[in-house]
């Protein structure tokens, strides 16, 4: 895995590169204080402390207060990561908890089967 | 729609929404359960789709019940023009807040799962639609694309749960689809167990034709029809045949209607049929069944009464040219609107779908009579049980109405003569029977009535004829000869008719002697009387004359006494008379 990714290290860190002269615009929804959403905030902003220390923007949007906002941005699944910028849109689901998960999710880290081929 | 026929189903049922579907509501006795989300599961393209949307507008536009459409496969612009053509206008359903849609898209691609999450969004936003319009009704459609939307089927199996339970909560009645899995109803297999009321809708092929069907797999709480019932989506949406669930207890009208050959009229006792009967008219090729069947439709329209002759061998043209080689005219009756011929192929839809535009044009038209020409053809658009069936349902629906129906079946060849192809004569109430006689070279036309329910009808043959002012029926030669028809009959008729002059001569001269007779006796008579009456005056002649002379003599004494003198001498001679005389 390690060796994979040295060989694509040039392609990754420019992307690491381009991301990192951009904010990255980020937006929670959460649906209330849920335990689920009060996992997903901490881990959020842990990953991104980690991976875009002083680069990141976050939107926490509680749909109990803001239920319009479910239907205009097409949010189903309760606690959902959306990653506005850099494009394209980026959605994940779930409390955060499989940091793993998440940097693929965010395109911090490149999927574990698209570094195979 | 008539649910005052089902109060035995609703009973002390739950309370229950009406759908507004055609026929729907008289499987289910009312409609949905209210309050509680029902199953409707089926394969693709089997109407999933427009029965929600039906169940919506119906009740935003008839019972006042505004309701939400939660899409998941099409937006709110593509629905809209889906159903525009069944004749809903959802755009302004939309705009006058009595539908509010929502189209909930998810893409796979986009969306990573981490950990732990919940379907909050989704009631979140159903949640606000059904608030915004105060809906009363809800659809979800399709539910499954939840799961090919998330991986984890798990969260989703009970979220699931959660959202029929809050739905219930919600007080909402509510539609939730989903496709038609492998093995059981659904896919997940967990849908039909949570709804209150599952009805699977069935789009079928068999021998190239298409069928739509339904069947109310469960509902709780209350009992239901359990066949499978044919739908069809059509310009006016979904109707459903609830035929099969009409029971045997439709009115017998003791009204009588003519058959418009006035011939059969007195076969059949006299009046014709029972209004609201089944007539069953089956003959093999050229019998002339058509004909009878433009005879009756004529009669129905001159009295005023409306009939739908449903042709699937002729066309209207053909029909109306046909018909007036035998004096039938039904222009006027096309124009007055008494008349309404449709004609299809039978081979163009499935049964059902036959059926269904048999109910179709009976609302719409309300005839009195409906004319089936002919129903042998049918079984070319199923198999011979599925027509049995379908016509099973007709004859009860047309019957149900208080509809005379007159079935024409064409009888092949080689079959039996009493043997109806679709195995209906046991429903018929009047079988009239035309065959070929084939005798003395010709091919003539016999009628006969089989059986007619409920009236004294005629047990003879009938020869008929088609001629330029229509059939007329003949009484047929029976007698020693046998049974003679055609010019055999007319020549026998011929001979009788010869005979019966000779007899009548014979009589007529017999007669006539007689008179010559009398009159010779009479006059023999009078002569004898004459000759009487002379000789009675001669008698009288001579008496008078005796009588006469005797007074003569007596003067003459007297006179001749008186010459002689005295009272005493004239006594004399007379005393010497009588002492001769002693």
């Amino acid at each position: 895995m390690s060796g994979g990714k040295t060989s694509k290290t040039a392609r990754s860190s420019k992307g690491d590169k381009g991301a990192a002269e951009e904010m990255w615009d980020l937006r929670l929804y959460t649906a209330g204080q849920t335990p689920k959403s009060m996992a997903a905030i901490r881990n959020l902003k842990r990953i991104c402390e980690e991976h875009l220390p002083g680069r990141y923007n976050i939107e926490v949007i509680d749909l109990m207060a803001n239920p319009r906002l479910a239907k205009d941005d097409q949010i189903v699944a309760i606690p959902t990561l959306v990653r506005k910028l850099p494009d394209p849109l980026r959605k994940i689901v779930g409390d955060l908890s499989d940091e793993h998960r998440t940097l693929v999710g965010l395109q911090l880290r490149r999927h574990p089967q698209e570094e195979r081929t | 729609m008539d649910r005052g026929s089902h109060s035995h189903l609703k009973g002390a049922s739950l309370e229950k929404a009406p759908t507004g579907i055609a026929g729907l509501d008289e499987i289910t006795g009312g409609g949905l359960p209210r309050g509680r989300p029902t199953l409707i599961c089926g394969s693709a393209g089997c109407g999933k789709t427009l029965f929600g949307m039906e169940f919506l507008v119906r009740g935003a536009t008839e019972f006042d019940e505004p309701g939400v459409f939660m899409a998941f496969e099409e937006t709110a612009e593509e629905l809209g023009q889906n159903v525009r053509s069944l004749g809903f206008d959802l755009e302004k359903l939309i705009a006058k807040n009595k539908i509010a849609v929502d189209y909930v898209h998810i893409e796979r691609s986009q969306i990573e799962e981490t950990g732990d999450f919940d379907l909050e969004g989704l009631f979140v936003r159903l949640n606000m639609a059904i608030d915004a319009v105060g809906a009363k009704r809800v659809v979800l459609d399709t539910i499954e694309t939840l799961f090919g939307g998330f991986s984890n089927t798990l969260i989703l199996r009970s979220e699931l749960r959660r959202l029929f339970r809050w739905l219930k909560d919600k007080g909402v009645t509510a539609i939730i689809t989903g496709e038609r899995g492998d093995g059981g109803l659904t896919r997940q297999g967990i849908e039909e167990y949570v709804s209150d009321c599952v009805i699977l809708l069935d789009h079928r092929v068999n021998e190239q034709l298409s069928t739509r069907r339904l069947r109310v797999v469960k509902y709780r709480g209350t009992t239901h029809g359990t066949n499978e019932y044919p739908f069809l989506i059509d310009e006016n949406g979904i109707s459903v045949l609830p035929v099969t669930s009409i029971g045997l207890n439709h009115p017998a009208s003791a009204e009588r209607i003519s058959s418009g050959v006035s011939g059969l009229d007195a076969m059949l006792g006299g009046e014709g049929f029972y209004r609201g009967s089944s007539i069953l008219v089956s003959g093999t090729a050229g019998t002339g069944k058509t004909s009878l069947c433009a005879h009756f439709a004529h009669a129905t329209c001159s009295r005023g009464k409306r009939c739908l002759y449903l042709a699937f061998e002729e066309s209207p043209a053909q029909l109306a040219r046909n018909m007036r080689s035998i004096g039938i005219d039904f222009e006027p009756w096309l124009k007055k609107g008494l008349l309404r011929i449709e004609a299809s192929r039978p081979s163009l839809h499935g049964l059902e779908m036959h059926l269904a535009r048999v109910h179709k044009q009976v609302a719409e038209f309300a005839p009195d009579v409906v004319i089936v020409d002919p129903i042998s053809n049918l079984v070319a658009a199923g198999t011979e049980v599925d027509a049995q069936a379908m016509l099973l349902r007709l004859i009860d629906f047309l019957k149900g109405r208080g509809i005379t129906a007159m079935f024409v079946n064409l009888t092949a060849g080689g079959n039996a003569w009493e043997r109806t192809d679709v195995g209906v004569s046991s429903l018929i109430d009047t079988w009239i029977l035309l065959r070929d006689i084939e005798l003395g070279g010709e091919r003539n036309r016999g009628l006969y009535v089989l059986k007619s329910r409920g009236m004294k009808h005629s047990n003879q043959i009938r020869e008929f004829l088609i001629t330029r002012q229509g059939i007329q029926l003949q009484e047929v030669y029976v007698g020693p000869e046998g049974v003679l028809t055609g010019s055999m009959r007319a020549a026998q008729e011929a001979r009788e008719q010869a005979a019966d002059d000779e007899r009548r001569q014979q009589a007529e001269r017999k007669q006539r002697e007689l008179a010559i007779r009398r009159a010779a006796l009479e006059a023999q008579i009078k002569a004898l009387q004459a000759e009487f009456t002379a000789t009675e005056e001669e008698a009288k002649l001579s008496l008078a004359q005796s009588a006469a002379r005797d007074q003569a003599l007596q003067d003459e004494r007297k006179r001749a006494a008186e010459r002689r003198g005295g009272a005493g001498t004239t006594s004399t001679p007379r005393q010497t008379t009588k002492g001769r005389r002693k």
